[in-house]
């Protein structure tokens, strides 16, 4: 009887969350325009020679989508916690980390994807051929979910606190150098004429560490910011 | 019955007295592991064939390095048995650590440097060690800055606690990717840690070092948590009689 | 021995700079880091020293 109506709850967050990002339209814009503009800058500050722009997308594409990810980590938790919504999601019969689980997965959906898919017109942007184009898209499928779940944890831990955006990019970033590097990685063998299966691997090995260990996390820091 | 007396030392008030008796003890411990340590590196090991004397600098950027590493384990440990088993002192212990475990992070970044700028031309070097450190040192300042900014102060301990967790279960994964990052980007790599082949007087040096320096840790964060004690348990009969004590 | 005299010493070969400059910040950090503590300490003590006084005062 308990498994249904885990799964229901479940369901029913990702869907409600959903929802409140649709009406606040400017969420998933927000973090999609900062990656844009982002990537707009490096070339107007570097120069336009097509070399240096094929060499530098995979870092700069990877960094820009990763900053975007992280801003927008803040309204993650912030507004069920200001309504006291996050308290009661706590105490209901649902384990805190499943909730937290869909709330990170309507989190990539309103803000990762719309990046995993922006990507192919930045690279195109940056002359990268089609190949390491697919290789980017698919290196932002795996690595934004994984941004999302450790985010979650740093979102979490700073829930209410004083200096909390800047605090949570010092917390998060560190723990963003492992996805970045074998992203841009992956991207960068294929411009190279390698296979990126290893890098693509290796990030894949850090969604599935980072789905099965961050709510876990993340759920015991939403209780201690309850308290 | 041993049971008991451990458990009795995890009270504030009689470990503060006894972290009071230690710390002199492992000062000094440190103090003269330090002039042996001094006096074998600098006047018993020999002169490096490819390095000249810059190579000296191993005999504080080692064991700087291991104890920053070390340092944030142990303040991992501390952190994790106070959120688990809520006693305050625990996480006090690893507050206690984690400033001077940024200062040996900051050190091995300086020292680094220093070597990397005779042996192999330029401050910094992006090798996988010393990247490594630098985001271990972006992990203690986090973890600092995370407890500075809770005003609850037991908030802040499980808070930070929860991250040093993270942050100690993430350094070899980040350390596995940077040394990975390196290897992909071959050109730029040149290993800051090819110490030279270690006579046996070198390698003594640095062991005696680094116990140098993991007996200052020690005195140094008995120290500081003792201060946390008084700064945390100002109001307590314990405290009050011991600021009557030593203001005398 | 390795050092013909106190000018050799001080000289490390040439990398005076690097060597010096490495222990003498590892030795000056750990000098403010104990001053530091000490300072610290010594503010935990005062902080606390009024309602001791005072705790005297009314016994």
């Amino acid at each position: 009887m308990n498994r249904p109506s885990v799964a229901a709850a479940f369901a029913g967050l990702v869907h409600r969350d959903l929802l409140l990002a649709a009406r606040r339209k400017s969420e998933p814009l927000f973090a999609l325009g900062f990656f844009v503009i982002v990537a707009s800058l490096f070339p107007l500050g570097l120069g336009p020679e097509p070399e240096l722009l094929r060499r530098i997308a995979p870092g700069v594409l990877w960094v820009a989508a990763l900053l975007a990810a992280m801003l927008s980590l803040g309204r993650l938790f912030a507004a069920d916690y200001e309504d006291g919504t996050l308290e009661a999601i706590a105490v209901a019969p649902v384990p805190l980390a499943v909730a937290v689980l869909a709330k990170v997965a309507a989190h990539w959906l309103v803000t990762g994807v719309p990046l995993v898919l922006a990507s192919p017109v930045l690279a195109l942007q940056y002359g990268l051929p089609a190949e390491a184009i697919a290789v980017l898209a698919a290196s932002l499928l795996l690595g934004t979910p994984v941004l999302s779940f450790v985010g979650a944890i740093g979102a979490a831990l700073t829930l209410g606190v004083r200096g909390g955006g800047v605090l949570l990019a010092l917390l998060v970033l560190p723990l963003y150098v492992p996805p970045l590097v074998f992203g841009a990685g992956a991207v960068d063998a294929r411009l190279a004429g390698l296979p990126a299966g290893a890098n693509l691997s290796l990030l894949g090995a850090c969604l599935a560490l980072a789905a099965g260990l961050a709510p876990v996390a993340a759920a015991a820091a939403v209780r201690i910011a309850l308290e | 019955m041993r049971r008991l007396r451990w458990f009795r030392y995890a009270s504030p008030q009689t470990f503060y007295p006894l972290a009071g008796r230690l710390v002199p003890v492992f000062a000094v411990l440190a103090a003269v592991s330090g002039a042996i340590g001094l006096y074998l590196g600098f006047f018993v090991a020999p002169t490096d064939a490819q390095q000249g004397e810059a190579y000296r600098i191993i005999f504080v950027h080692v064991p700087a390095s291991w104890m920053s590493m070390v340092l944030s384990r142990v303040m991992a440990f501390w952190a994790g048995v106070g959120l688990v088993f809520n006693t305050r002192l625990s996480s006090m212990m690893a507050h206690a650590l984690a400033p001077t475990g940024a200062m040996f992070t900051f050190l091995s970044l300086w020292t680094g440097a220093l070597w990397g700028r005779p042996t192999w031309g330029t401050y910094w070097v992006w090798d996988a060690r010393l990247t490594s450190e630098l985001i271990l040192f972006f992990l203690y300042i986090g973890y600092m800055a995370l407890a500075a900014a809770i005003d609850d102060p037991r908030r802040g301990d499980r808070a930070s606690a929860v991250l040093a967790l993270v942050g100690v279960v993430n350094v070899p994964i980040i350390y596995f990717s940077v040394q990975w990052w390196n290897t992909l980007h071959q050109g730029a790599s040149v290993s800051l840690t090819r110490a030279p082949t270690m006579a046996a007087t070198m390698l003594a040096g640095m062991l005696v070092m680094t116990f140098a320096f993991w007996m200052y840790s020690i005195a140094v964060a008995l120290s500081r948590v003792r201060a946390i004690l008084l700064e945390r348990e100002a109001h307590t009969d314990w405290a009050r009689a011991v600021a009557r004590a030593e203001a005398a | 021995m390795n050092w013909g005299s106190a000018a050799e010493f001080f000289a490390m070969g040439g990398y005076a700079f690097y060597v010096w400059g490495s222990f003498a910040v590892t030795a000056l950090a750990m000098a403010v880091e104990v001053a530091l503590l000490r300072a610290r300490h010594r503010r935990a003590l005062e902080a606390i020293a009024p309602e001791a006084i005072a705790d005297e005062a009314a016994a």
